[in-house]
């Protein structure tokens, strides 16, 4: 018992530490992707390959003016940064990174917290995810910084009932709310048997939600800068505007996680039960994979945002509620009339 | 460890709850009612109703309360602006409010506050998804169909509400 508790411990803090290094190396990472889609070399001045450049960033951040507008909540206005940052880091707990690593005759799994309501405690800590910015809007008594922030909440409401309709589908199939158990379902055929393939429309229906959760082009209409200025960041500085931004690619890294788990099989890998491995090096290779599955979302996220324009106001909302909603709730439907004739 | 907890969060919730009505600033007494909603589902978590501690956060705190937040900031209210309550609301108000507090300790002064003793049919897992979605769609049935069909009636009537008419503008 004390061998677990001693390992959680431990794992947690692994997960907190990859979890901040991903989401460093990610800003890094979008200025070199899009420096790659529009044709040009992207940051390459700071250390080799401009590998330093996310450190250069943080001491810039550091270093700059800390300034709280006077007729500003103050209170709030640092809570704000705060609950963001929070909020993108609390999701990880129950992301179930590997399998399990039998030591001593004892199972060690790779997960922070095992809970059978895993999906939904995700699903809470997202619905959360925008009072970071509502408050920090609100509190800067801005009218752009309001209009940004009201957005926010406005466009997480209207995709988190598609988000949560087209995980409803995953949860039928599975027949648990447990992460674990949902990847584990996602084991057969050499570990191919993936949701994406069973449901193609939930994984639509749920990346598109995911970005327009994450707020993420082209659903940044929170911080849309030819309307809102900066947005519900306008009159943050220093790492405060900072932890913002940050807790954006950490929301990344974390719906990328989410994503690979419901939708491409989480830590399975195609030929995984044919290996001549023992099980803690099949569980290695899996973390590996799902860490690769991991930073291509991230990748995909950032090809999005430098290929796709913005949304307009109205198209976001008409796309929400006219398109995914009555999409995924069709889905849910087909998904229950088939596993009632099939009988599985 | 369990019974600590429980007096924590019983504070907290307590705490809380009266700063929603204490504070002069509506946003703060809606960011109060979210943490009452946290303490809240703390305490379902403590009673092993893990579900309902999910749902609970994800319904009130994480879509009801955007809500609130949403239409309090819209209305920009400040503590400067409120605007006088009469004396017939104020001694109306009291008058609900006490006759609220007489019924509660009316049903409450003779409930035994002694220890529970745990019966050998006690099933620790009553609260757990499984056994929740069992009962809901057994025993429950009815209830649960009746429910729905109330929700949908209110979806209904919000979306008759706030439908524009045949050859009205957009006023904002």
């Amino acid at each position: 018992m004390e061998s677990v508790l001693i390992f959680k411990a431990i794992f947690i803090l692994v997960v907190f530490g990859i979890t901040l290094l991903t989401a460093t190396y990610s800003t890094l990472a979008e200025r070199k992707v899009a420096g790659f889609l529009q044709d040009r070399l992207g940051p390459d001045r700071a250390g080799p390959y401009g590998l330093l450049q996310p450190l250069a960033d943080a001491v810039k951040m550091f270093f700059k003016e800390e300034f709280i507008p006077s007729s500003a909540n103050k209170w709030l206005f640092i809570a704000g940064p705060s609950l963001a940052m929070l909020t993108a880091l609390m999701t990880s707990a129950v992301v179930p990174f590997g399998d399990s690593i039998i030591w001593d005759g004892q199972e060690f799994k790779l997960q922070g917290m095992e809970i059978n309501i895993g999906i939904l405690y995700v699903f809470g800590i997202v619905s959360l995810g925008v009072y970071g910015i509502m408050v920090g809007g609100w509190a800067s008594n801005n009218k752009f910084s309001l209009l940004g922030a009201i957005r926010a909440a406005s466009q997480n409401i209207s995709y988190e009932l598609a988000m949560g309709l087209s995980i409803i589908a995953i949860m039928m199939m599975t027949g648990s709310l447990d992460l674990n158990a949902v990847v584990k379902g996602q084991a057969g055929f050499h570990g191919m048997a993936w949701n994406v393939f069973y449901q193609p429309l939930a994984c639509i229906i749920f990346i598109v939600c995911a970005f327009a959760e994450c707020n993420r082009t082209p659903f940044d209409l929170p911080e849309c800068e030819t309307e809102l200025v900066g947005g519900y960041h306008t009159e943050y500085s220093s790492m405060k505007l900072g932890l913002y931004l940050f807790s954006e690619y950490t929301n990344m890294f974390v719906s990328s996680a989410v994503i690979s788990i419901l939708f491409f099989g989480g830590y399975n890998f195609p030929g995984q039960d044919l290996l001549p491995f023992s099980h803690n090096v099949i569980t290695i290779i899996g973390a590996a994979v799902f860490f690769g599955k991991i930073l291509f979302f991230i990748f995909f996220f950032m090809w999005v945002r430098w290929t796709l324009p913005r949304f307009r106001y109205d198209q976001l909302m008409g796309l929400g509620w006219k398109s995914l909603l009555p999409l995924a709730i069709v889905n849910v439907m087909i998904t229950g009339a088939v596993i009632l004739l099939t009988g599985k | 460890m369990a019974d600590k907890l429980f007096y924590f969060l019983t504070f907290l919730a307590l705490l809380s709850a009266l700063m929603v009505v204490f504070s002069r600033n509506p946003i703060h007494s809606v960011l109060y009612l979210i943490l009452t909603f946290f303490t809240l589902s703390g305490h379902y978590v403590l009673l092993n109703a893990q579900f309902i501690a999910a749902v609970n956060i994800i319904v009130y705190a994480g879509a009801i309360m955007v809500l609130f937040l949403f239409v309090v900031m819209f209305l920009n209210l400040r503590s400067e602006t409120q605007e006088k309550t009469s004396i017939l609301s104020k001694v109306a108000s009291v008058t609900a409010a006490g006759l609220l507090m007489v019924v509660l300790v009316a049903a409450l002064k003779d409930v035994n506050l002694g220890t529970v003793q745990a019966t050998p049919d006690f099933d620790s897992q009553v609260g757990m998804v499984e056994q929740l979605g069992k009962v809901l769609f057994s025993k429950f049935l009815l209830p649960f169909e009746l429910a729905s069909v109330l929700f949908l009636a209110a979806m209904v009537g919000a979306v008759m509400l706030g439908r524009r008419e045949p050859g009205e503008q957009n006023t904002f």
